[in-house]
């Protein structure tokens, strides 16, 4: 072949490329923007009459411009239209009159923030980070506070392993403490192994609490106490716990010799030690939140029509019976304010 | 001081005469366009694995593992594979196309095994290309002119990577959450370098034209008594080479530098790779290449240093990622510089992969070491403590390599 064939065969496969990937790039769009259209037309619901009462805040992923951002609806009708705030996170909880969001700024670098915010949604405080936030929480009363961030490099060493970081804070003295300075007992057995990790805390009251501890490629649920400094196991294969309204169960993500990167929803009884699996077949990687005594409420990841990512809240029952059903599409990391 | 006087390299011309040849610009055009396309996904792996497959980012980690593992095992192999066929140029098309695949692949799979076998079919590709890539670069060139050569195009190769992360990010804001555009662009890049690769590098026929390579002959030639001391040289100090991500953890941990300026850390090495990738080279064909490969292990001795030591701030942070650049430009495109030189011809890609994937367990068993170093007596305490068995590696290595580029003509 001459180099003039050669440039021209070339210059067809540069213009290909070019038409297929900028033609793909232009369709999304194109839909994204007929979605946005679409959205903004749809009904909203009033902020502050949403809020006086019980309501569920969450992440709204309806594509448009309050794509991310924080929304509520009623409890009495998830399904229905959504008051919007201005503020945007990534993954947020919620007590009565204040939240804690976890947002990301996306850039050359990422920037990750965990800010507590008050009443009217503005920011407080921050909560300190160490790296890519994946879960986070806040005690009913709203006096405390836990993040959970995946810490950058520390799976650098040896793959498959990983390292996390788990933070509580008391909001109002701003004081922190990283679960890894507790005592961890598993079995009445001190555990000091350097690979000790921790993620997921529910809180039970003012000081004590349920988490997730791993070590040497086994989880287990604890019980915690922070003035204790110290936390007990209570069984195996449990991750991200989230405890009941009334106390007495925990919802949790099960690996069981699911292959790696699975878990199926159960929930474990702590008065009888029984464990229920949930209805939901399908893998779930979520902190789940209750949204009562009878329902679990959690978030599964999809591909919207417009080619965006996107997802729904999704509630199952709590006793392993029914079969669940989407309480609020395009929305994810669901907290229930009573 | 060391002194030769026959065939040290850059010593006919005084290392600017000529130019470096075509097939290396274009090779490095190849690696702009591939790694615009693979860092691109990389930029946007950890958000679409948590985002829209749904992972934790604990599963993340694995995958993450799994990316810097894979391509070590193949690349022995397709350093062979290209000497045995005495045409390195499909094997690398095979690599490199592997590779392409991979990345319009992203958009049908959904699911935590099927992102992995996409990530090991990837790293495959890129294990596979690069002994055979090495090699074609090393028999265009004039052996002069080898650290220039390497450095020509180990600089378009990093620009790729400076731009891949960029591009996705842009077209993130364009199109927001559509990941699927993200792999189809990086899949356009991917088909534009391989039809460079494809139409234009030359198929050079290395070694022996008709003669197959046979496994023997190559496996003495790698064991042999000429690439002994270099491999145990670059051995010995990939032992003692402390990760980047370790020394950017150091550096984050001192000066609680928060996690939103850690990945600004790659950048900044980047960029001071991408900066003295050349210069370096040039300076490697002039002085001797396994002087500028010992010289970066001294800027790396330099950023534990930095990075170790008491004192925090931007000076010692810039510091750290200056000298993890030299010690990139002085040793990534030098060590195949190094080797390609001791070893026949027909063993060269093998030869070539073998160095590297013995500075890749070294780096390996490092990273393993120096983790639990870290947890046992501390970070700075760690590395001051690498720190000084670096000191007294260096003159070892230094002695196992400097007959290396004079024995050459000897024996």
């Amino acid at each position: 072949m001459s180099v003039r064939v050669r440039l021209a065969l070339l210059a067809v496969v540069v213009l290909m490329v070019l038409v297929g990937a900028g033609g793909y790039v232009l369709r999304v769009q194109q839909r994204q923007a007929a979605a946005v259209e679409s959205a903004t037309a749809a009904p909203a619901a009033d902020l502050a009459s949403v809020v006086a009462g019980r309501h569920l805040v969450f992440r709204n992923t309806v594509l448009g411009g309050g794509y991310g951002r924080l929304a509520v609806v009623p409890l009495a009708a998830p399904g229905g239209p959504r008051a919007l705030t201005g503020v945007s996170c990534e993954r947020v909880y919620a007590a009565r009159r204040s939240a804690v969001c976890l947002s990301a700024r996306r850039g050359l670098s990422n920037t990750y923030k965990a800010e507590v915010l008050g009443p009217d949604w503005t920011p407080t405080g921050n909560l300190p980070l160490t790296g890519l936030p994946s879960r986070v929480r806040m005690s009913r009363d709203a006096a405390l506070s836990v993040t959970t961030t995946f810490v950058y490099g520390d799976s650098y060493a040896a793959p498959g392993q990983f390292s996390t970081r788990t933070v509580v804070t008391r909001v109002a003295e701003n004081d922190s403490i990283d679960l890894e300075k507790f005592q961890l007992f598993v079995d009445g057995k001190r555990i000091t192994a350097a690979d000790r990790n921790f993620w997921g805390v529910t809180f039970a009251d003012h000081d004590r609490f349920y988490a997730t501890a791993a070590t040497g490629g086994r989880t287990w649920l604890v019980q915690g106490s922070i003035a204790g400094r110290r936390m007990d196991s209570l069984r195996g294969d449990v991750e991200c716990p989230s405890l009941s309204p009334d106390g007495t169960r925990i919802a949790f993500k099960k690996h069981g010799d699911l292959p790696a990167g699975q878990w199926r929803l159960a929930v474990h009884d702590l008065r009888t030690g029984a464990e229920t699996v949930l209805a939901e077949t399908r893998s779930v990687d979520d902190q789940a939140e209750w949204l009562d005594d009878g329902t679990v409420l959690y978030g599964l990841p999809r591909t919207s029509d417009a080619g965006a990512a996107t997802s729904d809240i999704w509630a199952v029952p709590a006793d392993g019976s029914g079969a669940p059903r989407v309480l609020v599409p395009d929305a994810w990391s669901p907290a229930v304010v009573r | 001081m060391y002194v030769s006087v026959r065939d040290r390299p850059g010593n006919s011309a005084d290392g600017r005469a000529g130019r470096v040849a075509t097939t290396v610009v274009l090779l490095g055009v190849v690696s702009l366009f591939t790694d615009i396309s693979s860092e691109m996904v990389v930029a946007v792996l950890p958000l679409y694995l948590t985002a829209e497959v749904g992972l934790g980012y604990l599963a993340y980690g694995f995958v993450d593992g799994l990316y810097q593992g894979v391509s070590a095992a193949v690349r022995i192999g397709g350093g062979y594979a290209a000497d045995r066929g005495g045409r390195p140029k499909w094997i690398a098309v095979a690599g490199y196309g592997l590779s392409a695949v991979s990345r319009i692949a992203m958009l049908a799979v959904h699911g935590f095994a099927a992102v992995t076998a996409v990530i090991t079919a990837d790293r495959l590709g890129k294990g596979l290309r690069t002994a055979p890539r090495d090699a074609m670069i090393a028999a265009s060139s004039d052996p002069a002119m080898l650290g220039r050569a390497f450095g020509v195009h180990r600089t378009l190769d990093t620009i790729g990577a400076v731009l891949g992360p960029l591009i996705a990010l842009a077209l993130l804001a364009l199109v927001p959450g559509s990941y699927d555009s993200v792999f189809v662009t990086s899949f356009a890049f991917a088909i534009v370098g391989f039809a460079v690769l494809l139409l234009f590098v030359p198929n050079l026929r290395t070694g022996a034209a008709n003669a197959r390579v046979g496994f023997r002959r190559v496996a003495r030639e790698i064991m042999g008594a000429r690439l002994r001391r270099p491999m145990a040289a670059a051995a010995l100090l990939g032992v003692l080479t402390v990760g980047d991500g370790f020394l950017y953890l150091a550096v984050q941990q001192r000066d609680d530098l928060t996690a939103a300026l850690f990945p600004l850390l790659y950048v900044g090495t980047n960029l001071s790779y991408l900066a003295l990738a050349l210069p370096l080279g040039r300076l490697a064909d002039r002085v001797g290449r396994a002087r500028v490969f010992v010289f970066g292990h001294v800027a790396l001795l330099g950023a534990y240093l930095a990075a170790g030591g008491q004192f925090g701030g931007v000076v010692p942070t810039v510091l750290v990622l200056l000298l993890l650049g030299v010690y990139y430009a002085a040793t990534d495109g030098v060590l195949p510089a190094l080797v390609s030189r001791l070893v026949s011809d027909e063993a060269r890609g093998t030869g070539i992969a073998a160095a590297q994937t013995v500075v890749a367990l070294a780096r390996f068993t490092s990273a393993i070491m120096f983790g639990s170093l870290w947890v046992l007596i501390g970070r700075g305490e760690a590395l001051l403590v690498v720190g000084g068995l670096l000191i007294c590696a260096l003159p070892i290595a230094w002695l196992l390599l400097r007959g290396t580029e004079t024995r050459r003509v000897t024996t």
